[in-house]
């Protein structure tokens, strides 16, 4: 579905990603594991078209989107939700999602105000108030159903967990789990390896901007090696 | 009372009209981030259009209004073409690249405008079905002035209709926030931003096109006008709607009874307004406080190198050659000499306070004219010799920054630039208006130099030597303790506060110094012409000094002088060629900005100062030879 082909990407002249590949394939959740400043980021906003990667492809399905301007990308089918939110604070709720808001796209699942509600009841409550004005969690929920509004194929999450409470998180994990269950495919990036592990069926883990391994994320768990040396603080 | 009233009332009409403009340059600039400096010319366009259109279309009222929103359009059209073919290129260029090319269209339209339709002033008619006037408590007042005064608030509630309630302005409010966002999601921001352009351009060209029967168009609207608009849009809050109409109505109010009290000095009182405001409010009545600037990823500015010996080398050989050229070169081009040298250092002393302090001025020309009628006074009224009236020149330049760096260092990035702007026309409008002082229009004559450098050499030399030292005395500032602390807080103000550094008070001085030096230039100019003028601090001055600077570029401190040069050159045998100076000057604009984003000094830097030799001794240190 998603293809990340010897992808490298620099800031200026410091060289971030170096020769990423990976795959995510149609109904997958697949985690991207990595310390702080490994480059799961770049990774998401190279495939997303916000950083240009110097080589590698991106391909999406059968279509090269390397190099195309970000709303191509989003209308191809790929959402993004970055690790800051960026909620559009003197936005109320209700348009924040219209921001998102896209034609149906063939073979994906459709999503309407009503629908997101649904999946994140706690947005329903406070459908019109400023998104500067709601907590973190809740900022958290907008974002993950301000990109669904645009009724993506492959959805890419940076870091869903950062800084939410226990009881948010576990919420968290349940909405990636009813995706997955409509055939979203999703790309994670994170370090919270427990929420992870409860989601994701394969992973792969980067370091350094360059993958150090990838496999099924019950065989990652099997091995504390690993997890020891790229995880671990 | 009655008379009170209809002041207020009339107050209120100008506001309108004031807004209208304001309003779309408010909007343009919230979505794409651009100071559009031609937003005065659309305005100015609407008016003309609107003029000939009312002349082809059939009399009366249908012809007439259609006149007016087909001028309208007309200018949004014009607004779709600028942001297709120019603005598009530039959105990622520096802001004040994208000021230049803005700056640039003032001048193409100018004189285009003169090109098609003179230099009179032309008469509209006035508008069918509001010709007349109402009795109001027993006074005459012009029904077309309600019709504006209603026009206003309609206007406004149109906008926020729009902006509140279509999906299009959801997007719009979207991307003043986060245009990078509103991409990622999926909406063709290009599209949005031609849009916006639209709508800000056909706002100004209705604010021209309804102005018609108020005044008499001509063809010194745009810049009258887009003083006026910077004021409204830093007291109102950049992309402020609201604030924008609250600020329109307070400056003209504020003009409609200044006039009775103060006839001469409005725009002094609109000063006061707007200093009491931007002292309690930084960021205008209704703004919201600019986020610091982002730099775009993995761009960074190069540090200032202190140069080797080979750039010493140069410049003795440089003032040699300039010690030597005047024995070489007729009268005339001494003169011309002289102006070069002048303008190098007013150049230089905008590029300091841009390239080492990363304060921009749109009015650097309010120092030029204070340090030009701090000479000519003091020779006038104090019948003083040319030493004495340049100290005098230093004076007034001084005191002007002094008082007007005062509040622009407290703003940062385009509402400070902005704000020097406003400045500059306050000045300007002083020595137009205090006609008993400074001779108005007229000026100021027979500012000649004394008699031991009354001859064209003997000044030469003169200017050869304040200008020498001055640039001297500018590097070295560059390179002292203050000129770190002011790199510093360029650089990040906050970090810079954090070690100790008063970055405010530190830009108060570089500003301050900047200034001082432009007065210096100023002072020389007044005795070289023998005469000063108004217009010497005028906005085409001010733009004069942005684009020698700009020229250059703004990463080297010796840029403006190469700009200077380059530009006073040019000037010259342009005009000897042709009168449309302005017209390709602006093309000229234009086309750099669009080529050399880095400007011509750091262009040729970035190209040769890495691998070729040639360019080591001019801006280049030897490998490793970064400033200690
Ligand atoms: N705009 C930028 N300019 C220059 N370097 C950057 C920029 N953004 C990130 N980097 C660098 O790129 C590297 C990878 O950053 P990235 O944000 O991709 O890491 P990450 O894995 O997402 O980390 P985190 O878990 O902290 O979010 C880091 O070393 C970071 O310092
Ligand atoms: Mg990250």
């Amino acid at each position: 579905m998603l293809a990340l082909h010897e992808v490298h990407t620099h800031y200026g002249l410091a060289h971030i990603l170096s020769g990423v590949s990976m795959e995510v394939r149609r109904g997958e959740v697949v985690a991207l594991l990595g310390r702080n400043g490994a480059g799961k980021t770049t990774t998401l906003k190279t495939v997303m078209g916000l950083v240009t990667p110097t080589s590698g492809a991106v391909r999406l399905g059968d279509e090269e989107i390397t190099g195309r301007p970000p709303y191509r990308i989003a209308r191809a089918g790929v959402g993004y939700v970055p690790e800051d939110r960026r909620i559009f604070t003197e936005l109320t709720v209700r348009e924040n999602l219209e921001v998102g808001r896209q034609p149906p796209r063939e073979g994906c699942p459709v999503w309407t105000e009503d629908r997101v509600f649904e999946l994140f009841p706690a947005l329903a409550e406070m459908r019109d108030r400023l998104g500067g004005q709601m907590s973190g969690g809740e900022q958290q929920m907008l974002t993950i159903a301000r990109t669904l509004m645009g009724n993506p194929a492959v959805i890419l999450l940076d870091e869903p967990s950062e800084g939410l409470a226990p009881v948010i998180v576990e919420q968290m994990a349940r909405a990636i789990s009813e995706l997955k269950r409509e055939g979203l495919t999703v790309l994670l990036s994170e370090q919270n390896l427990p929420f992870c592990s409860a989601v994701s069926d394969r992973a792969y883990i980067i370091e350094k901007g360059v993958i150090r391994y990838e496999g099924p994320m019950q065989e990652l768990l099997a091995r504390p090696q690993v997890l020891e040396a790229y995880l671990s603080v | 009372m009655e008379f009170y009233l209809v002041q207020a009332l009339n107050g209120l009409a100008s506001a309108s009209s004031l807004f209208l403009v304001a309003s779309g340059l408010s909007i343009i600039f919230g979505v794409t981030r651009i100071v559009n400096f031609a937003h005065g010319s659309f305005y100015m366009l609407g008016a003309y259009i609107a003029y000939t259109l009312v002349q082809a279309l059939p009399t009366g009222a249908v012809g007439y209004w259609l006149a007016v929103l087909g001028a309208a359009v007309a200018v949004g059209l014009i607004g779709a073409a600028v942001e297709l073919l120019l603005l598009r290129r530039i959105y990622r260029a520096p802001e004040l690249f994208q000021l230049l090319a803005t700056f640039g269209l003032v001048l193409v339209v100018a004189d285009l405008v003169l090109l098609i339709w003179g230099p009179e002033d032309l008469l509209g008619p006035r508008a069918p079905g509001l010709r007349g006037s109402v009795m109001i408590l027993g006074e005459p007042f012009p029904t077309y002035e309600l019709f504006m005064i209603a026009l206003g608030p309609l206007v406004l509630a149109g906008l926020w209709v729009l902006f509140h309630r279509t999906r299009w302005g959801t997007l719009v409010r979207a991307a003043t926030e986060d245009r990078e966002m509103v991409g990622a999601l999926g909406v063709n921001e290009a599209w949005l931003f031609t849009s916006v352009f639209v709508l800000g351009s056909f706002l100004a060209g209705l604010g021209g096109a309804v102005q018609l029967p108020r005044e008499a168009v001509n063809h010194t609207m745009d810049l009258h006008i887009i003083a006026e608009v910077f004021v409204v849009v830093v007291v109102g809050g950049m992309g402020s709607i609201l604030g924008a109409f609250l600020a329109a109505v307070l400056i003209s109010e504020l003009n409609a009874f200044g006039i009775l009290i103060f006839p001469e000095i409005t725009l002094v009182l609109v000063f006061l307004i707007m200093a009491a405001v931007l002292i309690f409010r930084p960021w205008g009545l209704l703004g919201r406080p600019e986020g610091p600037p982002r730099t775009p990823a993995g761009e960074f500015e190069p540090p200032l190198r202190l140069l080797g010996r080979g750039f010493l080398y140069f410049c003795l050989a440089v003032l040699a050659s300039a010690a030597v050229l005047p024995h070489l070169l007729p009268t005339y081009y001494i003169r011309i000499a002289c102006e070069v040298l002048i303008s190098a250092l007013f150049a230089t002393s905008l590029g300091f306070m841009m390239t080492v302090g990363g304060m921009a001025s749109f009015g650097h020309a309010a120092y030029f004219g204070l340090g030009a009628y701090g000479a000519a006074l003091a020779v006038t009224y104090a019948q003083v010799g040319t030493g004495l009236g340049l100290l005098a020149a230093l004076g007034l330049g001084l005191a002007g920054a002094v008082l007007f760096g005062y509040f622009c260092v407290r703003l940062s990035g385009v509402y400070s630039a902005m704000l020097t702007l406003a400045f500059a026309q306050i000045v300007y409008a002083v020595l137009f208006q205090w006609y008993g002082i400074t001779g108005g229009d007229n000026g100021l004559l027979g500012i000649w130099p004394s008699d031991w450098v009354s001859s064209p050499l003997a000044y030469y030399y003169l200017t050869l030597t304040v200008v020498a030292v001055s640039l001297f005395l500018l590097r070295r500032l560059a390179f002292a303790p203050f000129g770190y602390s002011l790199r510093a807080g360029r650089d990040s103000a906050l970090r810079s506060e954090a070690i100790g550094i008063h970055v405010r008070r530190v830009r108060w001085v570089g500003f301050v110094i900047a200034g001082f030096f432009a007065a210096a230039a100023g002072g020389l100019f007044a005795f070289l012409k023998g005469s000063v003028f108004p217009d010497y601090s005028s906005i085409p001055v001010s733009v004069d000094s942005l684009v020698m600077v700009l020229l250059g570029g703004v990463q080297t401190l010796s840029g403006p002088i190469v700009g200077a040069g380059v530009y006073k050159v040019l000037e010259v045998f342009v005009n000897r060629y042709t009168e449309h100076w302005q017209l390709i000057l602006g093309c000229v604009l234009v086309g750099l900005v669009i080529l050399f984003p880095q400007g011509l000094l750091g262009y040729l830097v970035g190209r040769f100062g890495r691998s070729g030799e040639e360019w080591r001794g001019v801006d280049g240190a030897p490998a490793g030879g970064r400033a200690s």
